[in-house]
């Protein structure tokens, strides 16, 4: 199964070896057979779209989730971490995106809790302080270790992240998306350390989605989908696009230009206009304009700004330049609910989180929207309510044994479904979908595009991002294509393909 | 430069200062140490119940049960010396055990079931009231010449002040609380756990041992100030120490601990349960200010404190961001 | 199949329901005469009838008390903002000669005050519930005796007599009181949309937002509901002793209060309420108290049976204990997911 690249001189047997790995949750494989080899002193990129089984495997390789079947070997010596202390003793460190320190202890204390020495049984604060002057000038940080942690910018937050991962004498680190909060200094900063630690012989898993920095640090590169391991290949070997062609699963080669009609509307007036709409270390400024009846994609690889694009357009967070428009009236200094009043609609990407309310039934959470638009004293009546809800659940295909089922208890695409029509009973003009068929089954898959082309076609203006490019391009009039929180290229009719999209992207 | 997390302790230690500093200035008696040590003796019980309370806040919990214990302890320590005939050293030691034992228990539920801590020392509180209730309805003295030994103990000092047996084990008490919450990794767990539990977790601390120890703790602190209590009362009541969750918690808050935990100390506690104590004594003093004074006071100081450790929060998430 | 369905879907209701008629008839079975109920003067008697006139306060404030745990919180002051309320109806009564009905909107008015002052600290400044009303919990039955400046003040009216122990259409005045508060509130929760959106903030603040609820006001109000409650509460409890006690009056009624909107299904993490099932909380709770009071068994053993419940209740609520329970039945688990995935 391992498509690892031996390199030329590969004697020493591996640091760490994977080898058929699997994990699945309730029902989902989030791993499959996942073999892979790493060797000490060498830069492992781990790639792959969301979903794609990244974080699972380096919980799985941390102890934080129990695994199902394979083993891991570090060493040579077959490891099974109990936790992620455990790991840690054992030689796995790890430093995750959203930095998992203590915001409330200082520097120092973040740096040695756990591993503290003692003198007659105490803590020793003085040769704390000397050990953690020592970490802190191993990541090049000259600040004070005494303060508070969260009195420091989230980069040095970071940065003491890493310092930590290296107090245990770590002999793999795992960075999992360390770079999202640096700035270009620190990135170098933080890429000069790995070069040292490489040359100590450490063995380093890089998560990232930034394909630069792919290229300019790495050694070999993992792409994982849809929990399997793709492959493994040498990075001076790998083209960015091959490379974007594995993460997404489409070759250049295989793909077809598309029959899709993209016959654009033009000449209509726009219904939304984003005016040099942006926001600081969040997205920068672009415009966009969407008319009725258009379907607008946003392409683009996990963490390009898609979601932040959503989230401005639809005025959940508010942009600090820029000026929206919805028809005649600029939503710039509007409340959620006065934009929603004139028709704005938004499905979030996070269902769960930002979507549906758990324990309400699927009535209350399909007329939520539309009941917050008319305010508390104006209830929608309980007949009204039951005749939007059975129309939705018909006309949507809804699978529920009843209205009154709190909508936690049902499936994904279900849940999906539940919230898109909450939108559809407030007769939105512009509907924002994020991720509208992300981890729903295939039939509703279908069907949830099936109502996109529905909605297009009886004239609703929609914004949909998507990591799943086929389904752009089977629906969509225009692809705004986003790279590192920046507009790159806004694809029209007969230029929209995966092809081009990917070589947008790879650019 | 002033770490921005001293601020609360140093707002308590002023508040201590002006207090005392007011009643010097203000009355003659106040001059003399036997204030102070009267201090120290009696609000022993109080300053050793928000010790235990202490650990349980800075890990993010609430022990809603001290009062109780208290109250249980005495009387099960009353009922073991007077009714069993057992040897007061020994009763206090069984009496001890059943704290921990309780404490221990209410920890696995919060830890283990992922019950709110909120609930379960509230079960926790009308249980051990509930139990000193089945073992005695009546204030019953204890009277042993162990505890009578105990008792006549008194180290003076100059001025008339002295130490007594109750301020000395109070004293040792707080200065083991104090070493065990900076100086052992137990501790560190704790306010790491205060701080953010998941990181937590995910930096190798035991949680799920750690809050169990942390009511264990909490238990026998609180245990402990039965014992005192019955010691200082030279009695057991089952209606004893009735409310003394809620000083303790005021103490721990006025003491410049962060009530959702992570931030703050052992010796600020101490600091707010004696800032208590001498609203109470100048309110004494005066004779024309009435008790409910007290109550008022120390809801204000809450306020103060509860928005001054709001405020920080804000001041340094804003600080860092930008 | 269909019976199970039934069992399954009704779970939540029929629990509370079956241990309040539960508890009834073992008491009735203990102490005889517990069940029956008298008729004279047409005023009913019975212990039964003395459950709900004890009843009520707490009902009261447990009605409130579920309307702030729906939003995710707590209000921990309401035993003190009862003894303000109280104070300010007694010392309001035998210091002035305002009409009786001033005196009752002046304490509802203090109880709302109280309630929005809490709220503010919640939803202005962001403060824990816990946290936020610990400090009326604390400073409030200082603020009561210092209405009362220290005493007990006892007074006479003959409204609030009526209020505290009259009789009307053969059932105690307050019992219809708060019959009628509690339909009200059912009314105006689940009549308007009101009920549903302090559901939805509290079950999810995030999704709430997106679909423009915002959980500032509903929280605030919540609270100054629960204050409002107290306040009715806190005129009853004086009403029914001719004095308020600025010490003693709804001592400890929050945690009762608490207890019995947990009793009735609902989770201290927000979401979903059960107005009337809170109610029968509160019933199970007297009903317990009563029937240790009358079957002759010492009065402390109230609180070692209340204590018992609550975590007998806490561990059957806990979703670790279902999935202990779950893995000991495999098969009945099975049977959830088919029916549960389409």
């Amino acid at each position: 199964m391992s498509n690892f690249v031996e390199g030329a001189q590969v004697v020493t047997r591996p640091l760490l070896k994977i080898d058929n790995l699997s994990k699945s949750f309730t029902g989902v494989q989030a791993l499959s057979g996942v073999s892979l080899q790493i060797k000490s002193g060498e830069i492992r990129a781990l790639l792959g779209e969301n979903g794609a089984g990244k974080s699972t495997l380096i919980k799985v390789l941390t102890g934080v989730y129990p695994r199902d079947g394979g083993d891991i070997l570090l060493d040579g010596n077959a490891i099974n971490a109990a936790d992620s202390g455990h790991a840690q003793r054992l030689g796995i460190s790890t430093v995750y995106q959203e930095v998992n320190l203590i915001p409330t202890l200082s520097v120092m204390e973040n740096l040695t809790l756990q591993h503290q020495e003692k003198v007659f049984g105490l803590i020793s604060w003085k040769k704390a302080e000397i050990r953690a002057k020592a970490l802190l000038a191993q990541v090049g940080l000259d600040i004070d270790p005494l303060r508070q942690l969260d009195t420091y910018s989230i980069a040095i937050q970071q940065l003491v992240a890493i310092a930590r991962a290296l107090s245990t004498q770590a002999k793999m680190l795992i960075l999992d998306e360390p770079t999202a909060s640096l700035d270009s200094d620190e990135i170098k900063q933080l890429f000069d350390l790995m070069r040292r630690l490489k040359a100590e012989g450490m063995g380093i898993i890089f998560v990232t989605h930034f394909l630069d920095q792919v290229y300019s640090i790495t050694d070999s590169i993992t792409v994982l989908r849809n929990g399997e391991c793709i492959g493994t290949f040498n990075t001076a070997e790998l083209t960015r696009s091959d490379l974007v062609s594995h993460m997404v699963g489409k070759s250049l080669e295989e793909l077809a230009p598309s029959a899709h009609d993209h016959s654009i509307q033009r000449e209509r007036k726009a219904l939304l206009a984003l005016n040099n709409v942006g926001k600081q270390r969040y997205l920068q400024p672009l415009n966009l304009s969407i008319a009725a009846g258009d379907i607008v994609g946003v392409a683009g690889l996990l963490g390009s700004g898609r979601t932040e694009l959503c989230e401005l357009a639809y005025g959940s967070v508010k942009p600090d330049q820029g000026e929206i428009r919805l028809g005649k009236h600029s939503l710039t200094k509007f409340s959620l609910r006065r934009a929603i009043q004139v028709g704005m609609g938004y499905c979030p990407e996070d269902r769960k989180q930002d979507g549906i309310v758990a324990e309400l039934s699927v009535r209350e959470n399909m007329i939520l929207a539309l009941q917050a638009s008319r305010g508390w004293w104006s209830p929608i009546s309980l007949s009204d309510q039951q005749g939007l809800v059975e129309d939705m659940i018909q006309r949507l295909a809804i699978k529920t044994p009843d209205m009154d089922k709190p909508i936690g208890e049902l499936s994904g695409g279900n849940q999906q479904k539940v919230i898109l029509a909450r939108w559809l009973i407030t007769h939105p003009a512009l509907l924002i979908l994020d991720e509208p068929t992300r981890g729903i089954d295939i039939g509703a898959h279908h069907d949830i595009i099936q109502i996109i082309k529905e909605l297009c076609e009886q004239g609703m203006g929609l914004l949909v991002a998507s990591s799943e490019l086929e389904e752009l391009v089977m629906f969509a009039h225009r692809v705004v294509v986003m790279k590192d929180h920046h507009k790159v290229s806004e694809l029209l009719g007969e230029d929209i393909s995966e092809q081009a999209i990917l070589r947008t992207i790879a650019s | 430069m002033i770490n921005e997390r001293n601020l609360p302790i140093l707002a308590t230690l002023l508040v201590f200062i002006l207090l005392y500093g007011f009643g010097v200035y203000e009355y003659r008696g106040f001059r003399d140490t036997l204030v102070f040590t009267n201090l120290l003796t009696d609000n022993a019980f109080l300053i050793i119940t928000a010790i235990g309370m202490t650990f349980v806040i800075l890990s993010g919990g609430i022990d809603l049960s001290v009062g109780s214990m208290i109250a249980f302890i005495g009387v099960l320590m009353a009922y073991m010396i007077s009714s069993m005939g057992l040897h007061p050293a020994f009763a206090i030691g069984i009496a001890l055990l059943v704290g921990v034992f309780f404490g221990t228990i209410m920890g696995v539920i919060i830890a283990f079931f992922e019950i709110q801590a909120f609930i379960v020392t509230l079960a926790g509180m009308f249980l051990f009231r509930g139990l000193a209730y089945l073992i005695n309805l009546d204030a019953v003295p204890i009277s042993h010449p162990f505890i009578m030994a105990l008792s006549d103990i008194y180290v003076p000092l100059p001025g008339r002040g002295g130490l007594t047996f109750i301020a000395m084990a109070m004293l040792v008490l707080l200065v083991i609380g104090i070493l065990v919450a900076r100086r052992t990794r137990f501790g560190m767990s704790v306010y790491a756990l205060g701080g953010d539990s998941h990181s937590a977790a995910l930096l190798g601390v035991p949680v799920g041992k750690t809050i169990i120890k942390i009511y264990a703790l909490s238990g026998f602190y609180s245990a402990m100030s039965g014992v005192i209590f019955a010691i200082y009362t030279g009695s057991a009541y089952p209606l004893a120490a009735v409310g003394v969750e809620l000083d303790a918690i005021a103490a721990v808050v006025i003491g410049g601990t962060l009530l959702t935990g992570g931030v703050g100390y052992v010796f600020g506690t101490f600091l707010g349960a004696m800032i208590q104590g001498i609203i109470q004594t100048l309110i004494t003093f005066d004779g024309s200010l009435n008790s409910w004074w007290t109550k008022l006071a120390v809801g204000g100081l809450l306020l103060f404190f509860i928005l001054l450790q709001k405020g920080i929060v804000v001041w340094v998430k804003k600080r860092a961001a930008g | 199949m269909k019976k199970n369905d039934f069992l399954h879907k009704h779970q939540k209701t029929l629990a509370p329901l079956l241990s309040l008629v539960l508890i009834i008839l073992v008491t009735a079975s203990v102490t005889p005469g517990f069940l029956k109920i008298t008729f004279v003067d047409g005023h009913l008697f019975g212990s039964l009838v003395d459950i709900l006139h004890r009843g009520t306060p707490t009902a009261l404030v447990a009605l409130g008390m579920a309307v702030v745990i729906a939003t995710r919180g707590i209000d921990l002051s309401v035993g003190a903002v009862i003894a303000i309320c109280g104070a300010v109806t007694a010392v309001l009564t035998v210091n002035t000669d305002w009409p009786v009905w001033i005196v009752i909107l002046c304490a509802l008015g203090t109880g709302a005050l109280c309630g929005l002052w809490n709220g503010i600290l919640v939803s202005v400044f962001n403060i824990q519930p816990i946290v936020a009303t610990l400090i009326l919990m604390v400073a409030g039955r200082g603020i009561a005796q210092m209405i009362t400046e220290g005493q007990i003040v006892t007074f006479h009216s003959e409204v609030l007599d009526a209020i505290g122990n009259g009789y009307f259409l053969a059932f105690p005045i307050r019992v219809w009181i708060a019959i009628g508060l509690i339909l009200l509130t059912v009314i105006v929760m689940r009549k308007t949309a009101l009920g549903l959106f302090i559901e939805s903030v509290g079950a999810n603040v995030r999704a709430s937002r997106l679909v423009g609820i915002e959980a500032r006001l509903l929280v605030m109000s919540a609270y100054v509901f629960s204050g409002f409650c107290a306040g009715l509460s806190g005129i009853i409890l004086a009403a029914d002793i001719r004095g308020a006690d600025a010490n003693n009056a709804g001592l400890w009624l929050e945690l009762d209060a608490i207890l019995a909107v947990v009793l009735a299904g609902a989770s201290l993490a927000g979401g979903r309420i059960y107005l009337l099932l809170t109610v029968v909380g509160v019933l199970i709770i007297q009903t317990l108290t009563t029937a240790i009071l009358t079957s002759g068994l010492p009065v402390q053993y109230n609180l070692v049976v209340k204590a018992t419940i609550i975590l007998a209740v806490l561990l059957i609520q806990s979703p670790k204990t279902r999935q202990w329970l779950s893995g000991l039945f495999p098969k009945k688990e099975g049977d959830k997911k088919g029916s549960t995935t389409p």
